[in-house]
């Protein structure tokens, strides 16, 4: 039996090491300073960067952070200090639901919403479908954080006559801190590496955007896909290049976290 | 109480507007997913969840291909990744006991597998794994079992199959289930354990005979959870399964899944066919709900459970 | 019914009294009508076994027994003249000059020990940092902390031992400058070192407040306090002062606690 779950361990960690390991050899030959600024070239241009694709990205998750940290939290707050409303128990169900949703259909849901109205891909419609992702987890930390901090110092400050609002805000929240950013950035880096919500959204393009509502915009995950089904090899050879630079801006951010927090990430990652 | 302008009430209306916003969102998304597939409903009322053939040209749209694709592969990698995250799980919270910081380091590489983006995951399957797959194990097994149904067609070189992405989609639910299992058999208490090997147990027999029954439902919750996962995945599997929409019994052949139709086609569908695919979705929709709802029982069932047994 | 000492009416004026309070948890009557007289800067204890409601009886009087979801407050409490269970009366203005000290010392976590001690003050918008330092040290002096911490203010308020831990929790809400502190079991935590510390400074606080502390500790109850309140499921058995209630219970159910008879 043992002999079983030797082998099991090893099947698990085998594939992560061979990802990992074609992602940094086929990619590393790809990067140098001009793959991150550079445009996108044809099917066969060796010369061709992914800067467009990046500041995408980049640009579509600080819009999806503007609008789903806000409400993550408010709702991740409401969800932990008023848990008995009816309120929190329906938004608190749906959003379990929301967490680890398909995301194939949030992005179409975003498209039939904003793309089908304003008759545009934008970085606005593609950061909104992140958001959509971002929010459940958001709430979701921003909850068990907060119900961590024990009543008493609650109690405490209130009994110090202290306003309920400013106990949450100056207390709990500060108390509970640390599990909120943690949930930040692991919804960053979940929305940093999504690609179906924007394939109907943002879409694709060749070129750095110069305004958020109206123009397809370019992003690090839609180019993977793109390139590396194309059948071209140069462009399957970039496409690893920018596997590789959005593993290391993952693996970053979740190095971040675990520093901070010391703890096992996909606890908080529970879909 | 009368009302006033306190900051108290100013925190209660806008923190309960974010949490409204939630509700509000799956609503909208409910409503515009039925509002932007009503024609096809109409059109092919519930003959589209058991149609087996899909052309756009001629207007016959069944979604069976889709549903199957999906079950199939989806079955493929819980049969492949439960027994592995289990086992994983088990090696971690159970063998690894008295090496805490050995099994924390585990722990986390078999996270970060989790971390890796499933478009990367895709670009891996279909420019490396897929061929590999092909040719060292879907060809042998092709080879010496063809007469099974399951193993009877010709893989081709590229390997994009129900199998491969099957495969594929194994691998990526395996951080998930093994983290939720590894926390679940951490909360079984070591009363139990000790209670059998007082009995004189091996290790095994007691992971077997005390620890996995007493964690029956989380593990349960954890393949419920996996399979949610697996079910609403696009882009590993659009990249390696071929997208030929096919009901067979053979895995070596390619086909196609409800998230991925949606990936590939929607884009230029306008129209019934446009209709049919927000369907699709629709179909998508309801099975992560129905999926989530059992999960959550299946949570307050265990959390009861083991308040009960204390 | 309710044993009085026949002194009862040579009592002094009282800071607080209930008038048939009554609070539930859900479905449970912790408190079936309560009538009570706490003496203005006096020391009351209240005592009783356990489920008997003396804590939920204290925390009516801050109203924080409200703030459990579930739980219900019936009934009066008057100060000053005022119920302030009256709609009209915002809570957050009572518990200005209620103050409370609960069973575990509860310093804020992310604060040092200047910030916990004046977080009342500073939470509800006190700037002015001169007022603050005089409020810090006058308060940390009345809890018989501040020899012991004025080295140091900035040290995280966790990073004390339980009993200074406790004690400036009791600094905390004496800085605020309520007219009545309410204690709940405040050394049941702690060791007698100690509880003796703290015992010191609620002897001397009563010169400015009126101080009501519960305790499941007789010896401590006669040691310190001037009146002594005795709870029985839910009710007021009896109230004196306490060398009477002591030394010569008007009600069976006293003299039985108090000599150990049940607990």
């Amino acid at each position: 039996m043992t002999i079983l779950i030797l082998v099991a361990v090893v099947l698990a960690i085998v594939p992560l090491v061979f990802i990992l390991g074609e992602v940094l050899v086929r990619g590393a030959g790809v990067i140098n300073l001009g793959f991150f600024i550079h445009l996108p070239g044809g099917p066969n241009d060796k010369s061709g960067g992914i800067g467009p694709a990046i500041a995408g990205s980049f640009i579509m998750v600080g819009i999806a952070g503007l609008f789903s940290i806000p409400i993550g939290i408010g709702a991740g707050i409401f969800f932990a200090e008023w848990s008995s409303s009816k309120i929190s128990t329906v938004s608190g169900f749906m959003n379990d639901v929301l967490t680890g949703f398909p995301t194939m259909v949030l992005g179409l849901f975003v498209f039939i919403i904003i793309v089908l109205s304003t008759h545009e891909f934008s970085a606005v419609a593609g950061g909104f479908a992140l958001s959509l992702i971002m929010i459940p987890i958001i709430a979701r930390t921003t909850t068990e954080s907060l119900k961590l901090v024990p009543t008493t110092l609650r109690e405490a400050s209130m009994a110090l006559g202290v306003p309920r609002w400013k106990t949450i805000l100056r207390i709990v929240i500060s108390t509970g801190k640390t599990g909120l950013l943690t949930g930040i950035v692991l919804a960053i880096a979940r929305a940093t590496g999504e690609t179906a919500p924007l394939l109907l959204t943002a879409a694709a393009s060749t070129h750095y955007i110069t305004s958020i509502v109206n123009q397809p915009t370019a992003s690090l995950t839609v180019l993977i896909y793109n390139y590396g089904t194309s059948g071209f090899p140069v462009w399957e050879a970039q496409a690893w290049g920018a596997a590789l630079v959005l593993i290391l801006v993952m693996l970053g951010l979740n190095l971040l976290v675990k520093l901070t927090i010391g703890r096992n990430l996909t606890e908080a990652r529970m879909e | 109480m009368r009302f006033r302008l306190t900051g108290d009430a100013i925190a209660t209306v806008a923190l309960a507007a974010a949490a409204l916003f939630i509700i509000a969102l799956l609503v909208g998304l409910a409503y515009e997913l039925y509002l932007g597939s009503s024609s096809s409903i109409a059109r092919f009322g519930f003959g589209f969840l058991f149609g087996s053939k899909w052309n756009p040209n001629k207007n016959t749209l069944g979604a069976l291909p889709f549903i199957y694709g999906t079950l199939v592969t989806s079955a493929i990698a819980i049969i492949i990744g439960l027994p592995i995250s289990l086992g994983v799980a088990i090696f971690i919270s159970e063998r690894l006991k008295a090496h805490r910081s050995l099994g924390y380091m585990l722990g986390t590489i078999v996270d970060l597998l989790a971390a890796v983006p499933s478009v990367v995951y895709g670009l891996f399957g279909i420019l490396v794994f897929a061929p590999l797959l092909s040719q060292y194990i879907e060809k042998p097994l092709h080879e010496s079992l063809g007469f099974i149904p399951l193993f009877s067609g010709t893989p081709f070189q590229g390997g994009a199959n129900f199998f491969t992405a099957g495969v594929i989609l194994a691998i990526m639910i395996i951080p998930t289930m093994s983290a939720v299992t590894r926390d679940v058999l951490h909360a079984v208490p070591d009363s139990q354990r000790e209670a059998m090997y007082s009995l004189g147990a091996t290790e095994w027999e007691v992971t077997e005979k005390s620890v996995l029954p007493y964690a029956r439902s989380g593990i349960f919750g954890a393949f419920v959870l996996g399979l949610g996962r697996a079910i609403g995945e696009t882009m590993a599997v659009v990249m390696v399964i071929g997208n030929i929409p096919t009901i067979t019994s053979n895995l070596f052949s390619s086909g196609y899944t409800l998230s991925a139709l949606i990936a590939n086609e929607f884009g230029e569908a306008s129209g019934l066919y446009r209709a049919a695919i927000v369907e699709v979705a629709l179909i998508l929709f309801f099975v992560a709900l129905i999926i989530n709802v059992f999960a959550r029982l299946l949570l307050w069932r265990m959390t009861r459970g083991a308040n009960a047994q204390g | 019914m309710t044993k009085l000492s026949k002194r009862f009416i040579e009592l002094p004026p009282a800071k607080v009294e209930t008038i048939n309070l009554r609070a539930t948890y859900g479905k449970v009557q912790a408190l079936k009508g309560i009538n009570i007289k706490f003496p203005e800067n006096q020391v009351t204890a209240v005592m009783g076994p356990s489920g008997c409601g003396k804590s939920t009886l204290i925390r009516c009087l801050n109203r924080i027994h409200e703030l459990t979801p579930g739980a219900k407050v019936e009934g009066q409490v008057i100060l000053d003249g005022l119920n302030i269970y009256d709609p009209k009366v915002d809570p957050v203005v009572i518990r200005k000059r209620i103050g409370m000290v609960f069973q575990k010392p509860n310093p804020f976590p992310t604060m040092s020990i200047y910030d916990n001690a004046v977080a009342g003050l500073k939470l509800n918008g006190l700037r002015d940092k001169k007022k603050l330092d005089e409020l810090a040290e006058k308060s940390l002096r009345m809890a018989f902390l501040w020899d012991e911490v004025k080295g140091d203010l900035k040290k995280p308020g966790t990073a004390l031992s339980g009993g200074q831990q406790q004690r400036l929790c009791i600094a905390r809400a004496l800085a605020v400058e309520p007219e009545i502190i309410l204690m709940d079991e405040p050394c049941s935590a702690l060791d007698p070192i100690a509880t003796a510390k703290v015992e010191e400074s609620i002897f001397q606080l009563k010169k400015e407040f009126t101080v009501i502390i519960v305790t499941h500790n007789l010896q401590q109850a006669a040691r310190i306090s001037d009146y002594t309140a005795f709870m029985y499921l839910g009710k007021l058995e009896e109230f004196g002062e306490t060398t009477t209630v002591f030394e010569k219970p008007q009600s069976e159910l006293t003299e039985k606690y108090i000599t150990g008879k049940f607990g």
